[in-house]
């Protein structure tokens, strides 16, 4: 039975999913001995009291006060340790430990943006130190989004407008995966996310490696910036149709917009389109991406700008 | 004094009144033509109307989840776009909560048989009552309008701010939430009335039929949670419309205050759904093992402590949603206590089998499979409310199995029940016994082979509403499909058999299954006033022990049947006189 128990949850790697799982298996265990109670009682009776003939006499029994106690109390005190052991292993989730390391998660449609505290920057990705507390704050650009990782039992919304968090400890090296689990539109089954776990050792080398954020000639930090903010989740670089259209060949070509009107592609029109994207819509897409008005600076839309330019 | 206060009072007298098996006018044959259906304020017409647009949607809404099913056969897509897998799953939860769950039980079974069990010749406002088919027909009309112009995307729950920026018709669908909400309003209204002021002379409240007592329980939550929802669409609504900045933080608002919004009406709403189901268990459980129902008043009250504690829970829903702390624990703790009435009814009904005479017909069978499928139900709903448990569960497909085995384990089984207790009342036919158990086998295994492995796809982390999955649910995803096809199949066999059952089916008679209830002391189908006497009612529903003559009894002199203090009088009379009565 056990086993049946722990195949329903995914491999415990972090503490905070010591606490839950123990409650998980808790549950289980006291609902399927009442289930094949009540399953038994009912084959039993159905069985056993079988109708025999129409002029079957029954006898009256109305009621019973201490079957009724008895029934009332022992679920309410079982209830009662379910909910203080839910309750303590729900403050181990909310106290993060002094020590954590901390990392800045930002949610948009459709992908996850990761800021670490020497100015490294990854999306989709993050990477971790293993036997550490790592607390990560979340925030969102748009909609609601929910930051789930199952290994870690561990998940909270991302709410835009104001901060949350949750805090683990990864126990060995390895990946696991983060699911957004709060429904935000077309690419919500596609906003994955991978917690990618180092040793100490090879995390610190990782971080100075990445330190810095975004580096070298104009054309080079557009092109990691398209990747850092997400574009390429919707924007494909090969010419192939994803959500949005696609970058290759877009500069200085004609497009038709929704309202059935033209026009060139030039620097103003790419830069309305990333700070307000719903102003000119290519026609057959939808009016779907986050604008990005106080999230981007000027000169990293002039570099991703400089970028789109050698998409030929 | 004494005897100037007797001769005051007026002596009626009581006598038999037997159900004819062939009764020459009914209910159908009376006021026949679509126009005279259309108008017609017969609380029996206006409950098949419902009945029939319930199907309607059901039909619609099953066929949703059939093409959903389809499409998560395989890991990517199989065969339709994301953008319209996300509208398929919205309107099929958008139209089961409103257009089937909500109204199901109360409107459609309700509005036929309470009346009847109450002895009245129809619900205390008979206009009104046509009036929320109407409204109920006027907030179907703006849902479809919304399908005709670009459907609706955002889950049935329009969380805010994806609803706010929904480029789909979320308009729509909320003023047709909106106006739907009017006819449940008004319906509870209405059920209340009839139930203080309408019951047969000796109908008191302890012998109010457990179903009467659901709808009690079920009217109150209608008439006071459903205008919050009103309140939540509406102010979703100006947001939309006219930029007011109340749920969207680039306005100024608060998202989780829509959530707030939305639960306080939508988790005593998923009580509105069950608890009616209730009260049909209760009924058909007594009549197939011919016994009183064990625990009368805990059945009685614990659903109108559901009612009350329903309302305190809502926040069971935000665990994960950044309310605050104390909001969390506090709502995690009440939503046990809930917990524990529905456990004491699962109990009681169990405990009614003890020693009876129990006959497996269909409806009998629709029990077992709510009693099963509904503790499964309960259980994991405990697992829901552990605080450190649902941060992992939450939004997973543990939920949608656990919302799934209780409002289809529960309410739609408790239906399928009442339905087929009911049908020979309804229509005056029988149905093809041997094919309804068929049908049976095919819900109870269709049904568990579809939403058993969603619990454990769940807990291993399978997010809700994903288009896309990770390989590692792929097993479970099919099996899943393979279930809905089943259950599918089982639906159109009972689609079958009661059609055949309406148009050639075997005619039935007044009291097919021997029940006590009083609804089946009249004709099948019922008379056009259900009954052509006024009932009066002496034993409680459940008294199997009391000989069937003493349940046949009315007023032998013309009265409207209502005045009170007679009527209690003409009881206890005839109270004494069946004492002393004996069948030899």
């Amino acid at each position: 039975m056990d086993r049946l128990f722990e195949f329903m949850l995914p491999e415990a790697k972090s503490p905070t999913a010591d606490s839950t799982d123990a409650l998980f298996h808790f549950i289980n265990e006291v609902s399927l001995v009442l289930l094949i109670g009540i399953t038994i009682a009912l084959i039993y009776f159905a069985i056993k009291y079988r109708r025999r003939s129409e002029d079957d006499e029954t006898p009256v029994i109305t009621h019973n006060n201490t079957l009724e106690i008895t029934w009332s109390v022992v679920p309410l005190l079982i209830c009662f340790v379910i909910f203080g052991w839910g309750y303590t292993g729900w403050l181990n989730l909310k106290s993060v430990p002094d020590n954590a390391y901390e990392i800045q998660v930002n949610g948009f449609k459709w992908g996850w943006n990761v800021k670490y505290d020497n100015g490294a920057q990854t999306l989709n990705e993050i990477h971790v130190p293993e036997g550490r507390p790592v607390k990560i704050v979340l925030q969102s650009s748009d909609v609601l989004h929910s930051f789930f990782v199952p290994d870690y039992r561990v998940k909270h919304d991302v709410v835009p407008g104001r901060y949350t968090y949750v805090w683990f400890e990864a126990e060995e090296a390895g990946e696991s995966i983060v699911f957004c689990t709060e429904y935000c539109g077309t690419g919500h089954s596609d906003m994955l996310a991978k917690v990618i776990v180092h040793t100490e050792e090879d995390f610190q080398t990782w971080l100075e490696k990445n330190g810095g954020g975004v580096s070298g000639t104009p054309v080079e930090q557009g092109e990691q910036l398209v990747q850092l903010q997400g574009c390429t989740t919707c924007h494909s670089d090969d010419g192939s149709r994803l959500i949005g259209p696609s970058f290759k060949g877009l500069w200085e070509s004609e497009e038709t917009l929704s309202d059935g009107s033209t026009v060139t592609v030039d620097e103003n029109y790419l830069r309305e389109s990333i700070l307000n994207p719903g102003a000119k819509i290519v026609e057959s897409y939808d009016n779907v991406m986050t604008p990005y008005e106080g999230r981007i600076s000027d000169e990293e839309i002039t570099n991703i700008i400089e970028y789109l330019k050698t998409l030929k | 004094m004494a005897t100037a206060e007797v001769s005051n009072k007026k002596t009626l007298k009581v006598q038999r009144f037997k159900p004819s098996d062939n009764p020459s006018n009914t209910y159908l044959t009376d006021e026949k033509g679509v126009w005279a259906w259309m108008t017609t304020v017969d609380h029996k017409k206006i409950g098949i109307m419902y009945l029939v647009a319930v199907a309607i949607f059901f039909a619609v809404g099953g066929a949703l989840a059939l093409l959903l099913r389809t499409e998560l056969m395989t890991p990517a897509k199989t065969f339709i776009e994301a953008d319209t897998y996300n509208q398929l799953f919205t309107l099929h939860g958008a139209i089961m909560v409103f257009f089937v769950l909500v109204p199901s039980i109360p409107a459609a079974l309700g509005n036929f048989i309470m009346p009847m069990q109450l002895g009245a010749k129809d619900v205390a406002f008979p206009k009104l009552n046509l009036a929320s088919f109407y409204i109920y027909v006027a907030g179907a009309i703006f849902t479809f309008i919304a399908l005709a112009q670009h459907g609706l995307d955002t889950g049935w729950t329009f969380y805010t701010p994806y609803s706010t920026e929904s480029s789909s018709s979320v308009i729509w669908v909320t003023m047709g939430v909106f106006i739907l909400g009017f006819s449940s309003i008004l319906t509870g209204t209405n059920f209340i009335t009839t139930i203080h002021k309408m019951r047969a002379p000796g109908i008191t409240w302890g012998k109010l039929p457990l179903n009467v007592w659901a709808l009690y329980a079920t009217s109150i939550i209608q008439v006071l949670a459903t205008p919050v929802l009103a309140i939540t669409v509406l102010l979703l609504t100006m947001e939309r419309w006219l930029g007011f900045g109340i749920f969207d933080p680039a306005l100024g608002g608060d998202p989780v205050l829509f959530q707030h919004f939305f639960w306080f009406y939508s988790h005593p709403a998923v009580y509105i759904m069950i608890v009616p189901g209730f009260g049909i268990i209760s009924e058909v459980i007594s009549t197939f093992s011919k016994k009183t129902v064990f625990g009368y008043w805990a059945i009685a009250l614990s659903s109108l402590a559901i009612a009350f504690i329903g309302f305190l829970v809502w926040g069971h829903h935000m665990f994960t949603s950044g309310q605050s702390a104390v909001a969390t624990t506090v709502f995690s703790f009440l939503t046990f206590l809930v917990g524990i009435p529905t456990g004491i009814k699962i109990f009681n009904w169990i405990a009614t089998l003890y020693k009876g005479s129990i006959k497996m017909d269909t409806p009998m069978i629709y029990v077992f499979i709510f009693l099963f499928l509904f503790s499964i139900g309960g259980f994991t709903g405990i697992m829901l409310g552990a605080l450190s448990v649902d941060i992992h569960l939450h939004d997973t497909y543990y939920v949608v199995a656990h919302f799934h085995y209780v409002m289809m384990g529960g309410t739609l089984i408790a239906l399928l029940a009442g339905l087929h207790f009911w049908w020979p009342k309804m229509t005056g036919k029988l149905y093809n016994e041997k094919l309804a158990k068929i049908a049976s086998v095919f819900i109870f295994v269709g049904f568990n082979v579809t939403f058993l492995p969603q619990f454990v796809m769940g807990a291993q982390g399978m997010p809700r509403r994903y288009y896309n999955y990770v390989d590692q649910f792929t097993a479970f995803h099919q099996t899943s499909t393979i279930g809905s096809y089943l259950l599918g199949v089982g639906f159109l066999i009972i689609l079958y058999y009661l059609m055949h059952s309406l148009f050639k089916g075997a005619k039935s008679p007044a009291n097919p299954w021997g029940s006590r209830g009083l609804e089946w002391q009249a004709t099948s189908p019922p008379d056009f006033h259900n009954f052509d006497h006024t009932p009066v009612v002496i034993h409680g529903p459940y008294d199997y022990h009391q000989p069937m003559e003493e349940f046949q009894l009315g007023l032998a002199v013309d009265t409207n049947g209502h005045d009170s203090e007679t009527a209690k009088e003409v009881v206890d009379k005839e109270r004494e006189q069946w004492k002393n009565y004996s069948l030899g």
